[in-house]
């Protein structure tokens, strides 16, 4: 599809449907130093070409389906973002059943997500074997090798993504969540539908958990310690009694000792505190905690950081499992490993979530949507995706026309962590000067730690399309490997 | 009332004189696709979707203007008429600015819903990308000139049924556009009465009300019908 540039007139592809999305690399450098060792590298995001241009002129209204399109991997965190900075252009409350099913589907959409990440793409890895044959190495493998496993991930993906869709009308396509709150209540009988099958699900998240904590402690031990494993600062939304949050409270940033650097902050001054690096060799913005600067004020988000970052959940079975990720990994847990790890924990918190605000009887009030005008000219939404913190900050005129926009997107944020990861697999794993098919592998696993939204790491595992290239110290080509 | 009779798509069919080829042709079970032609609106012929073939004519001509007559041979579908109205639709495509799957009628779309008819999986014409605006200075509705095809409903239902005569047509070739009042915002001319008459007719997401969003526009243009009917006919429907 495309939609012009308002500067030049000329075409300008937009990448809006997931399907006709081009498939695109993953880029890879590694850069060694004079002496052979690797010194550093860099994971190059070359999706999202200044989308935020796209947007202007366009009523604020559409905001939310051309935030959803575009970013195709999470549209639901793009919809509730654009649909909370909606709300604030319209200066309205919304009705408080609204929320409640926008929390709904929040939760609905993190479960399917992270089962997506877990099951499909990044089981295969540590169930099967880093060397294992790369065309098993994929989810059919996963079926043939352990089918009880993969049959109930794809049956917690479902849950979410029909939870989504008895919400939402159609799976990603609607907008379903508008500004002044959503647009129809919650159906007849999906109350009764959905609690039937939580008991379910679970029992599918236990054993994933069990399995998963047993692998860490045995089979996973070195790439533990070696898949980004780094102190560095966490950031993400904590509700107000300090219990884990998805929607709502407000940003917390904390160090790797656990010392909170900052607190209760809204989302109108992420500002104040967050800055945006540009890189030359990336089209993703580099955002990071302004006092420290780029590089030491480089920040995690997403599932690690949100377990990192609250005190507690708040619901029985997910603070089990938060405890013992504690006793595992410390208070604040620095390995990216354990991204997995929160994954699972994390659909847990959403099923009692789920459970929870089905048997809030406030969810089932009729009166969803809240009507106003435009009244007020700028205002920042933000929502926890799956992936991590997501903000939509938006300017518009006096009719709503949008003037300026700003997403900053988790993929952006962990851009940084993401680097670090591969430059430590690298160092760790590379063979003289060679980029063997075992790096490649690590390198596809250390990426699918945070579950970046590109639409190359979607792939299955072991076929992440690949493009890696080592540089010598003169900066000379000294290897290129492509996959996929 | 005299009845003629005609033939078309090798059908007999009987029908009042005076009555339009469209009419007689959907009488007669022969569905023709129109654009710019509502009922209840007086006919302007602009969109050429209606062509139909007419033996001894070399010229095509539009279905919803021209009268019926005794005798005539008459053809809605035909290779030749298939490729011309896929061209059509295809112009209309390319010549604005249509990104359905952000739009307010997405789903709801008389555009569309002629373009899945007439087989366009893609525009064989180049898009133009022109440079258009949205007007959303209006308090409770939207044009988005985006997606205006032209067709010069709202015009007509606003002079002709309303009254008002918000809408005209103003400037030529790639500049024209619809205008309202002298070529105002919508929201500064004095003459519209609010009444969203004009957002009921449009076959697009063109026109709006302000605070849709994606796909939620359900343009109800037969409603004109039953408000024509019951002023002619003053009583019950
Ligand atoms: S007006 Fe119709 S054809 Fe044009 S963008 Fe909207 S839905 Fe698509
Ligand atoms: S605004 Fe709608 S009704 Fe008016 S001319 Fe354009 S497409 Fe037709
Ligand atoms: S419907 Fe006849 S020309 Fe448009």
């Amino acid at each position: 599809m495309e939609i012009p540039n308002p500067e030049t007139n000329q075409p300008r592809t937009v990448l809006i449907d997931p399907v006709t999305r081009i498939e695109g690399h993953a880029k890879i450098s590694i850069h060694l130093d004079a002496d052979g060792q690797v010194e550093t590298a860099r994971f190059h995001v070359v999706e999202y070409r200044g989308f935020e241009t796209f947007c202007e002129g366009r009523p604020f209204t559409e905001m939310a389906a051309i935030t959803a399109r575009i970013c195709g991997i999470c549209p639901v965190s793009h919809l509730l973002a654009a649909a909370k900075t909606g709300d604030k252009l319209l200066a309205v409350t919304i009705p408080p059943a609204a929320e409640k099913l926008r929390r709904l589907m929040n939760l609905a959409q993190i479960c399917q997500s992270h089962a997506l990440s877990f099951f499909h793409l990044s089981s295969p890895d540590f169930l099967l074997g880093w060397d294992s044959d790369p065309a098993k190495r994929n989810v059919f493998g996963l079926i043939a090798a352990d089918p009880e496993l993969a049959r109930s991930g794809i049956r917690l993906r479902q849950f979410g993504q029909a939870l989504i869709e008895a919400l939402g009308g159609r799976k990603i396509h609607a907008a379903w969540a508008v500004p002044g709150g959503v647009r129809a209540p919650l159906a007849e009988g999906l109350k009764e539908r959905v609690l039937g099958q939580l008991p379910e699900m679970f029992a599918i998240a236990e054993r994933a958990l069990a399995l998963f904590k047993q692998l860490m402690d045995t089979k996973l031990g070195e790439e533990r310690e070696v898949f980004g494993s780094f102190p560095s600062l966490f950031m993400g939304l904590v509700g107000s009694d300090g219990r884990w949050e998805h929607y709502g409270g407000g940003l917390r940033i904390i160090n790797a000792e656990g010392s909170v650097l900052v607190d209760g902050l809204s989302e109108d001054a992420y500002a104040s505190v967050i800055a945006e690096a540009v890189e030359p060799w990336s089209y993703l913005k580099f955002p990071y905690y302004k006092p420290l600067g780029p590089e030491a004020g480089s920040y995690r988000v997403g599932p690690l950081a949100r377990l990192n970052l609250c005190e507690r959940i708040g619901t029985p079975r997910a603070d089990r499992e938060l405890i013992e990720l504690r006793q595992r990994g410390g208070r604040v847990v620095s390995g990216s490993l354990y991204y997995h790890l929160a994954r699972l924990i994390e659909i847990v918190a959403c099923l009692e979530g789920i459970e929870a605000l089905l048997n809030d009887p406030g969810i089932e009030g009729r009166h969803v949507r809240a009507r106003a005008s435009v009244n007020a000219l700028e205002a920042v939404g933000v929502s926890e995706a799956p992936r991590g913190t997501l903000f939509h900050h938006y300017r518009v005129d006096a009719n709503g026309l949008i003037e300026k926009v700003n997403l900053i997107i988790a993929t952006g944020q962990n851009n940084r962590a993401m680097n670090r990861t591969v430059t430590q697999i690298a160092r760790h794993y590379l063979d003289g000067a060679h980029l063997s098919e075992a790096l490649l592998n690590r390198v596809e696993a250390g990426i699918r730690c945070y579950d970046p939204c590109l639409s190359c790491s979607t792939h299955a595992a072991g076929s992440m399309p690949l493009q890696v290239r080592l540089y010598g110290a003169d900066g000379a080509l000294v290897e290129e490997r492509i996959r996929g | 009332m005299t009845v003629i009779t005609l033939t078309i798509d090798g059908r007999s069919v009987a029908t009042a004189s005076g009555a339009t080829l469209l009419e007689a042709a959907r009488a007669g079970g022969s569905a023709i696709p129109t654009l710019c032609h509502l009922e209840g609106l007086s006919p302007v012929a602009a969109c050429r979707l209606c062509l139909v073939e007419i033996d001894g004519d070399s010229r095509l001509q539009p279905a919803c203007v021209t009268a019926a007559a005794e005798g005539m041979v008459v053809r809605t579908t035909s290779p030749r008429l298939a490729e011309l109205r896929r061209t059509v639709i295809e112009l209309l495509f390319t010549e604005g600015n249509h990104v359905c799957a952000i739009c307010v009628a997405n789903g709801h779309c008389e555009l569309q819903d002629l373009a899945v008819a007439v087989g366009m999986d893609h525009s064989r014409l180049p898009y133009r990308f022109p440079s258009r605006s949205v007007d959303l200075s209006h308090p409770l509705f939207g044009l988005d000139h985006n997606r205006c095809i032209l067709c010069t409903r709202c015009v007509r239902v606003c002079a002709e049924v309303e009254g008002a005569h918000v809408w005209d047509v103003g400037w030529r070739g790639e500049h024209c556009r619809i205008i309202s009042g002298l070529d105002q915002p919508w929201g500064a001319v004095d003459a519209c009465t609010d009444c969203g008459k004009c957002v009921q007719v449009c076959p697009t997401g063109a026109l709006f009300h302000k605070g849709d969003g994606t796909e939620e526009k359900e343009g109800h243009p037969e409603q004109l019908q039953v408000l024509v009917r019951a002023r002619q006919q003053g009583g019950a429907p």
